[in-house]
């Protein structure tokens, strides 16, 4: 069990710092302190396990190969980016752009996300990734899908609130969005539809991951109905197979 | 469906006296133009599916074949020539955008055409490069202010990463999807042996090719796709790719149907999945973004990869230049106008973008007025079409160059313009393994060889002729350019004099 004080350190020797821990095999890490430096778990291996007090600067977890990140606070943009493999907890809310092109892995937020959620994840093979939101997402969520599951449990939204913001979904070719409710049509892009083909599969999906979300944050979600979720899906994997004429 | 008004644009003639009816044509066309008549026992032809691609001609054993413009004419118009009527009935029967492949062919000014080199005569001797030594060798990446040495004369300064080409001219980006398996072993064969780089576009990077590694520049686009930790660490350097110069603003989209098993398995994508790249990237909407990203990518390779930014040639490039420099780029790629592409929207490949020689003037004299022209190297693409091309833009002020549809022509690429459809008959724009294996990489990459090579001898003959032995001494030396057929303000723009001033 390793602890570092980032208070005061710069990305660059932080992330050192972690890199030094993990090759002397001290892969249980403790951070305190974090206040906004960048890259924290980039690419880190299956073995890393980091948690972090404080908030962590922009694309925490980029590339990240199969890494553990518990983040006890808020986290800034791009959690994720293009991640391969691992898991992170958030216990707060998060920046824009989270998940941006994650190809694997899962990423539980307890509470809010901004804009561009979810954008260009894709999967391949047995690599689905999976972004779990607690409360509610800005516009944009995800824009140009490619695969991966997106779940918005909508908890503690305002009267009146939405679980999505606008263009939700906008140029999906592939993948899977779960919303808690069926917000107006009008939020949502062309390329997307609601699906009415939701499955005993869709169901156990959602309750495991519900189920860990319960844990992980300590809920008792007693009001949450699974059978009031809608599944979202792509219109079709070639959204614009038709638009050119070759010349 | 309505009548389809759109007439061929290519004839085919079959020299009857020569056809032996052998049928090679019919095997060789993709596009079906040559097709046996049974039951008249003969070879017959549909030129309105002719591309032009010269295969059939080239494989014919009788040279029975030629191919010509279609001899059929609409009524003399400046205005509403033949293509724009064409274009019209093509939009007008389809409701479809334009999509076009290769570089802007429109009849814009070529600058390298209008620029001539000096040659010492007198005052200075002219060089021998076959009985002299001369040194083609550049060096990629940020340059140190100065250079420290201890009192034994053993450097102090820490030199920053760089990469050194043999020859100043790498393989410009062209991803696995849009171009072959098979050209893409060709590319990084003969860069392996010449000394220099190819680029693997924004496709991923199939395992088997890792062992090219050191020559090989790894891309990131906006679509991500096939980018992980090991992706990154493959190459000897890593492209950040904003924009191309055959479509600056936009996005890539490399249809389904070229999606198969291999192209799946480098981009991490599903079989027959649409690979879409967002126009832009969305983590970057700011040169403070684009700074994130390079510094995201050093991270995540240890700091021990240049990071190169790829931009399309456009009308502030100066401006965006000086940002991508001080984002932290190590290189900044500059792509002209005329850049090729497997596919395009053609007005934008038409319509968009600037000549490279004019944008590469104004960044190098831009990058030089704010004193940072040594933190980033100058890479240009954009059609570059000979070693005259290479050495005038070494003299205007770029560090090496890239080319992309020389290469492909090397290796057959006959021009048809026709990458779009995946149904090249020369086996590069095709993911058909029948038509794959037409390109065989262990006779093509030697050709790609012999092309730099030569280009190579030519630079060091130009280099010679001016009384220079070393190409760096030839970088932004514009007083070995003179114009010609260049008004006032191109000349300013090119920061070259008139022939004869």
């Amino acid at each position: 069990m390793e602890t570092i004080d980032a208070l005061n350190v710069c990305y660059y020797d932080l992330n050192s710092l972690i890199d030094n821990s993990i090759e002397t095999d001290n892969n249980d890490i403790t951070l305190k302190n974090v206040f906004g430096q960048r890259y924290i778990g980039r690419g880190l291996p299956k073995k890393a396990k980091l948690k972090i007090y404080g908030t962590p600067g922009n694309d925490m977890a980029a590339y990240m190969d199969g890494a553990e990140i518990e983040v006890f606070g808020n986290s800034q943009d791009a959690v994720g980016n293009t991640m391969n493999y691992g898991k992170i907890v958030i216990h707060g809310n998060c920046g824009d752009t989270l998940g941006y092109a994650m190809r694997g892995g899962e990423i539980y937020v307890e509470g809010n996300v901004g804009y561009r959620v979810g954008i260009h994840m894709k999967e391949y093979k047995e690599m689905k990734p999976v972004i779990v939101i607690g409360g509610k997402a800005g516009d944009f969520l995800g824009e140009y899908m490619a695969g991966g599951v997106i779940i918005l449990l909508g908890l503690n939204l305002v009267k009146g609130e939405d679980v999505i913001g606008r263009f939700c979904g906008t140029g999906m070719h592939g993948g899977v969005i779960y919303l808690n409710g069926s917000p107006d049509e009008y939020k949502f892009g062309k390329e997307i539809v609601k699906s009415v083909d939701v499955t005993d599969e869709d169901i156990l999906f959602l309750r495991e991951h519900i189920n860990f979300y319960k844990k992980m944050f300590n809920k008792q979600l007693d009001n949450l109905k699974i059978e009031v979720f809608s599944k979202y899906v792509a219109v079709n994997k070639n959204p614009y197979l038709n638009m050119y004429c070759t010349y | 469906m309505s009548l389809d008004f759109n007439t061929p644009d290519f004839e085919v003639i079959r020299n009857g006296n020569r056809c032996i009816q052998c049928k090679v044509c019919v095997h060789q066309c993709a596009n079906a133009v040559h097709f046996y008549d049974e039951e008249y026992d003969v070879v017959c032809v549909d030129d309105s599916k002719c591309v032009n691609c010269h295969r059939c001609v080239t494989l014919c054993p009788t040279k029975a074949l030629v191919i010509r413009k279609y001899p059929l004419e609409f009524r003399e118009n400046f205005n509403w020539h033949g293509k724009a009527i064409k274009e019209i009935y093509k939009q007008s029967q389809t409701g479809g955008v334009l999509l076009s492949s290769m570089g802007n062919p429109e009849p814009f000014p070529i600058y390298w055409d209008k620029m001539l080199l000096n040659a010492s005569q007198v005052t200075n001797p002219s060089i021998d490069p076959l009985r002299e030594p001369m040194e083609t060798k550049v060096v990629i990446g940020r340059k140190p202010e100065r250079l420290k040495f201890d009192a034994n004369g053993k450097l102090l300064t820490k030199m920053p990463l760089n990469i050194e080409l043999k020859v100043p001219v790498m393989f410009s980006a062209m991803s696995y999807g849009s171009i072959s398996r098979n050209a893409h072993e060709s590319l990084a064969r003969a860069a392996e042996e010449l000394g220099i780089f190819y680029n693997t576009g924004e496709g991923g990077l199939s395992k088997d090719f890792y062992k090219y590694g050191k020559n090989t520049i790894v891309q990131v686009a906006s679509g991500r796709f096939g980018v992980h930790k090991e992706y990154l660490n493959a190459g000897a350097a890593i492209e950040i790719k904003i924009g191309q110069g055959a479509k600056p603003g936009i996005g890539g989209h490399l249809p389904g149907k070229k999606v198969g098993e291999d192209v799946s398995a480098t981009r991490m994508i599903p079989v027959g999945s649409d690979a879409i790249s967002p126009a832009p990237h969305h983590d970057i909407y700011s040169i403070e973004d684009l700074r994130q990203l390079i510094f995201s990518l050093k991270e995540a390779t240890g700091y021990k990869k240049p990071v190169f930014v790829k931009i399309a040639a456009v009308h502030n490039s100066a401006a965006i230049a000086s940002g991508v420099v001080r984002a932290g780029a190590d290189a900044i790629v500059v792509d002209g106008f005329r850049g090729g592409t497997g596919a395009a929207p053609t007005r934008v490949r038409n319509n968009v973008g600037i000549p490279i020689e004019l944008a590469l003037a104004a960044i190098d004299q831009r990058l030089r007025e704010e004193g940072i022209r040594n933190y980033c190297s100058l890479i240009v693409a954009g059609s570059i079409r000979n070693s005259s091309d290479v050495v005038k833009a070494i003299a205007l002020g770029a560090d090496a160059v890239y080319i992309g549809s020389a290469a492909v022509i090397a290796l057959g690429c006959h021009m048809c313009h026709s990458c779009s459809t995946g149904k090249c008959n020369w086996g590069i724009a095709t993911q058909y393994p029948e038509l794959v294996k037409r390109l065989n990489p262990d006779i093509m990459y030697k050709r790609l060889v012999n092309l730099i090579s030569a280009w190579n001898n030519e630079i060091q003959e130009l280099l010679g002729g001016m009384g220079i032995n070393a190409i760096e001494s030839l970088r932004g030396n514009r007083l070995m350019l003179r114009g010609v057929d260049l008004n006032e303000k191109e000349l300013e723009v090119l920061g070259i004099k008139y022939a004869g001033e």
